[in-house]
């Protein structure tokens, strides 16, 4: 029997954001939210130890109260239960003050033998809160997973992605395992799930229902700060050509030769 | 239009719109031009749950009815109605079983329809018996605790690939069409084998084969119902999925309609989007009443089923003649918008054109279901008069 948790993250869906021209914010206004979509091959891989061993997965989010609908969705593949942890205090966080936070709750939860997450997220492409949680909670951790293997040493043997081939490394459980996409192929809903999943209780856990203080969280509790955010400047000359087709492809053609002729 | 159908069915709609876009969509073409058999789809289609619709829960499945599987079926052809026949035919092959078959017979089978472990497939049609089919030859003789069954049945969906065969034969011939009974026959029964796959103008995701059987010997205990009555358990599961095939066509249509339109607005000529010519609107206009009708007749006609009234031969009939015509015609229109890009494989109106023949075709042909409406018609009117 395994206890699996899977942290995942509610993030705006990447082509339609934009940044606010003024404070380059992100505009998340009007944008639509999807689980980070790293976490779906985490909550995919929860999923296939606990259908392998038997055992329960519990997906852990933390983030704004509509951030609950990605919890939500993570039932429709067939999660066993939720926890949302929010609170108004948690807001800013960077990734010590979240890695803080979800610790706490996997502490709340006694631990699990298993914690899966994606191997980043798409809005801040950090990295850094899986590795974080595993410190915080002591254990050992393996990013970039893209095979387990279950020895029968009671070990568990993680092929770790790196850019020419990759590492096997051996871990003993507990532990924290990040995933990249290669590790297996995420699953549709399934209908009994997605019915469950529509009136299911998804609790809410607050810095109070955790025991932490305000200013160990969120913006309070956070050692970075986002200084400014910009899109980064275009690059090189560009020369939009117009026309019909053949003209366009007349420009384009003479543009080339001039180049080559360089 | 809004049909008034409730949360379930709505959630159910969107799964089945979600698997057609994110998981058939992507590799209709190819399955289509290699004639791949999809396998793998099956086992998700499973996984989601979607292989339970009309299996009662006792035995694993979701315990709905006819108008959730049309939902299903629908949202499915509108991505490709090679994988919907091939999903399809499963319901096809289940429905004997479900609507005759003993608590031991369903209680072994049905869970497994239900998890993807096997795929089924009803075997009726043979070379000499296609619309007539009370000239079935097929012959299965009671030796002991045994029926053994030779003959071969042809064109049969699934067949070399699913595991659970229903099966009509004669059990006495002298009795004629009273003389056929239905069995279950599994694919590793001793004396079945299957021919080579049929190459096919459409659907050709689906795999279609003969069934031979030579001195097939199965326990007595796979006769579905009682000796005599195949003839009236294959015309009840026609009667119960001919309103799916009509979705699954009505699907294809919806399909065929979405990308002439797409295409009829991007596509210049004359410096302007076709879809401005009122010629080439028209034609649009006419695709889109067909298929809302269609959809209003077919869930309909799904509701009346879900009534569980005594006798909808003829309300069966309707539904599938007509979807499956209006499908013929607006998948011949939708080529007609692209013009030479229609004509071409790189866009799927090519295919869905291919696609929708069959459907007037098979589970009774357009004509055959002329017949049985106009059959009941005269009785209708019959009773009337008197
Ligand atoms: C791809 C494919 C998949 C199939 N899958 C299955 C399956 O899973 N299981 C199964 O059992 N069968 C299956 N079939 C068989 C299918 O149901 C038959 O093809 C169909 O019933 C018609 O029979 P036929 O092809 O022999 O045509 P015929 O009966 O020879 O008919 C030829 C033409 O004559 C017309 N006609 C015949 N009799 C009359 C009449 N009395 N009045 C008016 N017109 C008439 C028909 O409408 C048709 O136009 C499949 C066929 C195909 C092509």
């Amino acid at each position: 029997m395994m206890k699996i948790i899977v942290c995942l993250k509610q993030v705006p869906e990447s082509q339609s954001v934009r940044l606010d021209p003024v404070t380059h914010n992100l505009q998340r206004e009007g944008v639509k939210s999807i689980i980070n979509p790293f976490d779906l091959y985490a909550l995919e891989e929860g999923l296939r130890v606990r259908e392998e061993h038997g055992g329960e997965v519990i997906v852990l989010s933390m983030g704004p109260p509509q951030a609950a609908s990605a919890l939500r969705e993570a039932l429709t593949y067939g999660a066993d239960r939720a926890i949302l942890l929010s609170d108004r205090a948690f807001a800013g966080a960077d990734t010590w003050a979240t890695a803080y936070t979800l610790a706490a709750a996997v502490r709340r939860l006694d631990g699990a033998d298993l914690i899966f997450c994606g191997k980043q997220a798409i809005d801040g492409d950090t990295a850094q809160v899986g590795p974080e949680l595993a410190a915080f909670l002591d254990i050992p951790h393996v990013a970039w997973a893209r095979k387990l293997i279950f020895a029968d040493t009671g070990l568990l043997q993680v092929e770790r992605l790196l850019d020419h081939g990759y590492d096997l490394v051996e871990v003993q459980l507990p532990a924290l395992i990040t995933v990249v996409k290669e590790i297996n192929t995420p699953r549709l809903p399934s209908f009994k799930a997605k019915l469950r999943a529509k009136s299911a209780q998804i609790p809410v856990w607050t810095a109070a229902d955790l025991g932490l203080a305000a200013e160990r969280v969120g913006f309070e509790g956070s050692f970075t700060r986002v200084v400014k955010v910009f899109p980064p400047p275009a690059r090189g000359q560009r020369e939009l050509l117009d026309g019909t087709p053949e003209e366009m492809a007349a420009a384009l053609w003479a543009r080339l030769r001039q180049w080559r002729g360089q | 239009m809004d049909y008034v159908l409730t949360e379930e069915q709505r959630l159910l709609q969107d799964l089945a719109r979600q698997v057609a876009e994110e998981r058939i969509k992507p590799v209709r073409a190819e399955l289509d031009e290699q004639e791949i058999f999809p396998a793998d789809l099956m086992q998700e289609m499973a996984q989601a749950d979607l292989f339970g619709i009309i299996i009662p829960e006792e035995y694993g499945g979701l315990g709905l009815g006819c108008l959730e599987s049309c939902l299903v079926l629908e949202a499915i052809g509108a991505a490709c109605v090679g994988v919907g026949t091939t999903y399809a035919a499963t319901f096809l092959g289940a429905y004997p079983l479900l609507l005759f078959g003993s608590e031991a017979q369903k209680s072994h089978y049905l869970p497994k329809l239900v998890r993807g472990e096997q795929l089924a497939a009803f075997a009726l049609t043979e070379s000499q018996a296609g619309s007539d089919a009370g000239a079935i030859q097929t012959t299965a003789v009671r030796d002991g605790d045994f029926y053994v069954l030779n003959g071969t049945k042809q064109w049969i969906t699934n067949a070399g690939e699913a595991g659970l065969y229903t099966i009509i034969a004669l059990t006495d011939r002298a009795k004629g069409p009273r003389g056929a009974s239905a069995f279950v026959v599994q694919a590793d029964d001793p004396g079945v084998s299957f021919g080579k796959k049929e190459q096919k103008m459409g659907i050709r995701a689906s795999a279609t084969r003969e069934i031979f059987f030579q001195n097939c010997r199965i326990p007595a205990d796979r006769l579905i119902g009682k000796e005599g009555m195949g003839f009236i358990i294959a015309l009840k599961t026609l009667d119960y999925a001919r309103p799916g095939i009509g979705a699954l066509a009505l699907g294809l249509a919806q399909g065929a309609l979405d990308e002439a339109v797409i295409f009829a607005r991007q596509r210049q000529q004359f410096g302007h989007a076709i879809i401005a010519f009122q010629a080439v609107q028209h034609i649009l206009a006419d695709m889109a009443i067909q298929i809302e009708a269609a959809r209003a007749l077919i869930y309909s006609v799904a509701r009346f089923i879900d009534q569980n009234p005594k006798d909808f031969a003829k309300e069966a009939a309707v539904a599938k003649v007509f979807a499956t015509d209006v499908a013929m015609r607006v998948t011949t229109d939708a080529v007609q918008i692209l013009g030479g890009h229609g004509y071409m494989r790189e866009y799927p109106v090519e295919k869905m054109m291919r696609d929708a023949k069959i459907f007037q075709i098979f589970e009774g042909t357009n004509q055959i279901l002329r017949n049985i409406i106009g059959q009941a018609l005269n009785k209708e009117y019959a009773k009337k008069r008197s």
